[in-house]
């Protein structure tokens, strides 16, 4: 491996402009803030809204999205239900934005990498992740149940916003070796106000690295609305202030959010650096199963959210255009069956766990201590069996 | 040939030679690019392999080592530098959560084969925040390697097995030893045997052992010279590997002595030396003659330049220490 040569940094902070320049330098600085409104290609009703700056995927793609989307959709039910039923310990479901959960798996090529939160299983799903890979962590077998280098998906994430930082560090070393890979890292609302946010949005402007960080604004972080977290025009504006684009998008419209993922992603791979996309959407459920959602905010709120629904405007879209009729439909269905089947075969089997993994992958080679404990551990369990 | 060089200009040849050797290994921290790192150990290295294999970062230590997280999953071998000792604090989460974890999460998955550098410890009377033992918080995190090297010999091979090492390691470097001198034979260090997780038999005695590591190895060579004087034999260990703990090389010592003390720079509540007392109690109470002591910074913030002396581990400490060992000849 060679690390390539060049400045590690997109270059020197700009001089200070001359009246001439000035023009110029609003015209560099405004392309960075977001449009006035979320982009939106499909409104809630179904129907194409144009957009001159984001052209409408095609026809395949979007029915392609759809299959995931409808996926996605009975993977949060199926699990939701799994919890109930004490298959698992806990799932913070990403119903109603299963949009951005599609969009984020396929905006990005088999190479790149995806770095996901505790939130994100349908996008880790998406991305080809087998789901009772993905389940073990919440099933409670162990931290993480999937080969990250398998699919270039990062584990799922729980402190907030460390894993954005990683993301950087991937595509840092990327860009070291010459390597054109993408980085997709998301994030949540309420995650924009840590610390390592800012960081890593800072270091991805400052070494100029093929970051798209996408934040899913579900207007909660457990309890906390999001006016309570940030004061600023909108979590998108925030990327003026690292010296990158920062673009809102309807996070229920797919549509939207493939072509303005899509772009960022294209941008950063063409060397354009890094971009931050908000995705303005609704968590339709509680936090997690342990959550009241009903102590702080009312039936009211979330009933308007309901006509907004990413399932739906895709299905009215599509069946409209005839791209989607009803034996595909259905087909869509049935495969949406088979995971859930495939998910309550595989979490309904009884796990096994080896007590000797404790002390397995501590340290590459264990330590004469971790040797130690390892053994007495062996010794009292040979008790108990006797 | 021998060649003499000061502990600083042993790190810096380790890191030149571990560059030279591994092109995947980057540096990168605070100031040591240009500057060469504000206590130079740095120096030159981005001059000779290029901006991209050593550089500066914006300021912030959580960023820091997070990117070198990211790097380390993605195939490089980042060495990174964190500027003083409690100065690291807001890199901790980063530390604790993901350096620590990610390998035991990903059950061996990912690897993070990635060095935190940290000048720590105190001695030089340095202001507030410079001075910091930090150790045991770090051997307290499963997960972590944390070493700290207490000669010029030390110092260049032990950072070289650190980087090529396959886990994280936390390479605790006593600021105040940064100035010391020593003849080495380089070429033959260059290719000496790994002694990477190994404690040392740093001057051999017969009646008591001192035990210690890092910047308190030197203070306990001088009270075992002091006592060497008075017709007591010590025997001096210098732990070099925090974790993992050599407990073979101590405990033999221990049970040759009979007698022991235990001396750190760090508050000795919950610390590094009380674990180690705690082991050697355990392990080695029947040859035991005396209870085993501590000499321990006070539990109290670190002090002020003028105040210092009154805390750290001084030679007068340790050989009173070692005069309450129950003599049978007192
Ligand atoms: C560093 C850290 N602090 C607190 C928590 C506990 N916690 C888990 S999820 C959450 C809310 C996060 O909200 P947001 O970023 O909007 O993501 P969402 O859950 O809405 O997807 C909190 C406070 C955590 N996981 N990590
Ligand atoms: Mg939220």
């Amino acid at each position: 491996m060679t690390i390539s040569t060049g400045s590690p940094w997109r270059g020197s902070m700009q001089e200070p402009a001359g009246r001439a320049d000035l023009d110029a330098q609003r015209a560099a600085e405004s392309y960075m803030l977001p449009s006035v409104e979320p982009v939106q290609l499909i409104d809630p009703d179904g129907r194409h809204v144009h957009n001159d700056k984001y052209p409408l995927p095609d026809g395949d793609s979007l029915l392609g999205a759809y299959r995931e989307l409808v996926v996605g959709r009975r993977v949060n039910d199926q699990a939701n239900a799994l919890v109930r039923q004490g298959r698992m310990a806990v799932y913070p479901s990403s119903h109603g934005q299963e949009a951005c959960q599609v969009a984020a798996a396929l905006c990005i090529e088999a190479a790149d990498w995806l770095f996901p939160t505790y939130r994100d299983t349908v996008a880790v799903l998406a991305r080809g992740v087998d789901p009772i890979q993905a389940l073990t962590l919440l099933r409670g077998d162990w931290h993480s149940g999937y080969d990250p280098y398998e699919h270039n998906v990062s584990i799922q994430a729980t402190p907030l916003a460390t894993q954005l930082l990683h993301a950087v560090g991937v595509a840092h070393a990327a860009k070291l070796k010459g390597e054109n890979t993408v980085v997709v890292a998301m994030c949540g609302d309420g995650a924009t106000s840590e610390g390592d946010f800012h960081e890593a949005l800072n270091f991805a402007a400052v070494f100029h690295v093929p970051v798209v960080f996408f934040v899913q604004n579900n207007q909660y972080a457990i309890s906390v609305p999001l006016s309570h977290q940030s004061v600023a025009p909108s979590l998108a504006h925030k990327a003026i202030g690292y010296g990158m684009p920062g673009e809102r998008v309807d996070g229920n419209d797919l549509a939207a959010l493939l072509a303005v993922l899509g772009k960022a992603v294209d941008r950063a791979r063409d060397g354009g650096g890094p971009a931050l996309v908000e995705a303005h959407t609704y968590r339709m459920q509680s936090h997690t199963n342990a959550d009241d959602a009903t102590r702080y905010r009312s039936d009211d709120e979330v009933a308007q959210w309901v006509p907004k629904d990413p399932v739906m405007r895709m299905r009215t879209y599509l069946t409209e255009l005839k791209l989607l009729d009803e034996s595909t439909e259905k087909d869509i269905a049935a495969e949406a069956e088979r995971v859930a089947a495939a998910l309550r075969e595989g979490l309904n089997a009884e796990s096994e766990v080896d007590p000797e993994d404790l002390f397995r992958h501590v340290y590459s080679e264990k330590t004469s201590q971790l040797r130690e404990q390892a053994a007495k551990l062996r010794e009292e369990l040979s008790r108990e069996q006797l | 040939m021998s060649t003499t060089l000061t502990f600083a200009k042993a790190l810096n040849t380790a890191l030149a030679d571990e560059m030279e050797a591994d092109p995947t290994v980057v540096v990168f921290g605070e100031d040591v690019g240009t500057l060469g790192g504000v206590f130079r150990i740095t120096d030159g290295l981005t001059k000779r392999f290029g901006e991209e294999r050593c550089f500066d970062t914006p300021l912030a230590e959580s960023g820091i080592m997070g990117m070198a997280v990211g790097m380390a999953m993605n195939g490089l071998r980042p060495v990174v530098e964190m500027q003083f000792d409690a100065f690291a604090y807001p890199a901790f989460e980063q530390v604790v959560s993901h350096v620590a974890k990610m390998p035991n999460r990903t059950r061996g998955k990912v690897k993070l084969p990635l060095v935190i550098r940290i000048p720590y410890a105190g001695g030089i009377g340095g202001v507030e925040h410079h001075c910091d033992s930090s150790e045991s918080y770090y051997a307290h995190t499963p997960g972590l390697t944390v070493v700290s090297p207490a000669t010029v010999p030390d110092a260049y091979t032990m950072l070289r097995e650190a980087i090529r090492h396959p886990d994280p390691v936390v390479f605790l470097e006593p600021k105040k030893l940064y100035w010391s001198k020593e003849d080495l034979e380089l070429e033959a260090l260059r290719s000496s045997a790994n002694s990477f997780g190994r404690a040392v038999v740093a001057r051999e005695g017969t009646d008591a052992t001192l035990i210690t590591y890092g910047p308190s190895v030197s203070t306990a060579l001088n009270a075992a010279a002091a006592a060497a004087e008075e017709g007591r034999s010590l025997e001096v260990i210098d732990v070099r590997s925090i974790v993992p703990f050599d407990d073979a090389t101590v405990m033999a010592s221990v049970r040759k002595t009979g007698r022991a003390v235990v001396i750190a720079e760090a508050p000795g509540f919950a610390s590094v030396a009380s674990e180690i007392v705690a082991r050697v109690q355990e392990r080695c109470f029947h040859s035991l003659a005396a209870p085993v002591l501590r000499v321990t910074g006070f539990d109290i913030p670190y002090p002020a330049p003028k105040l210092e002396h009154f805390h750290l581990p001084s030679v007068d400490r340790i050989l009173d220490a070692v005069d309450e060992l129950q003599w049978e000849d007192a």
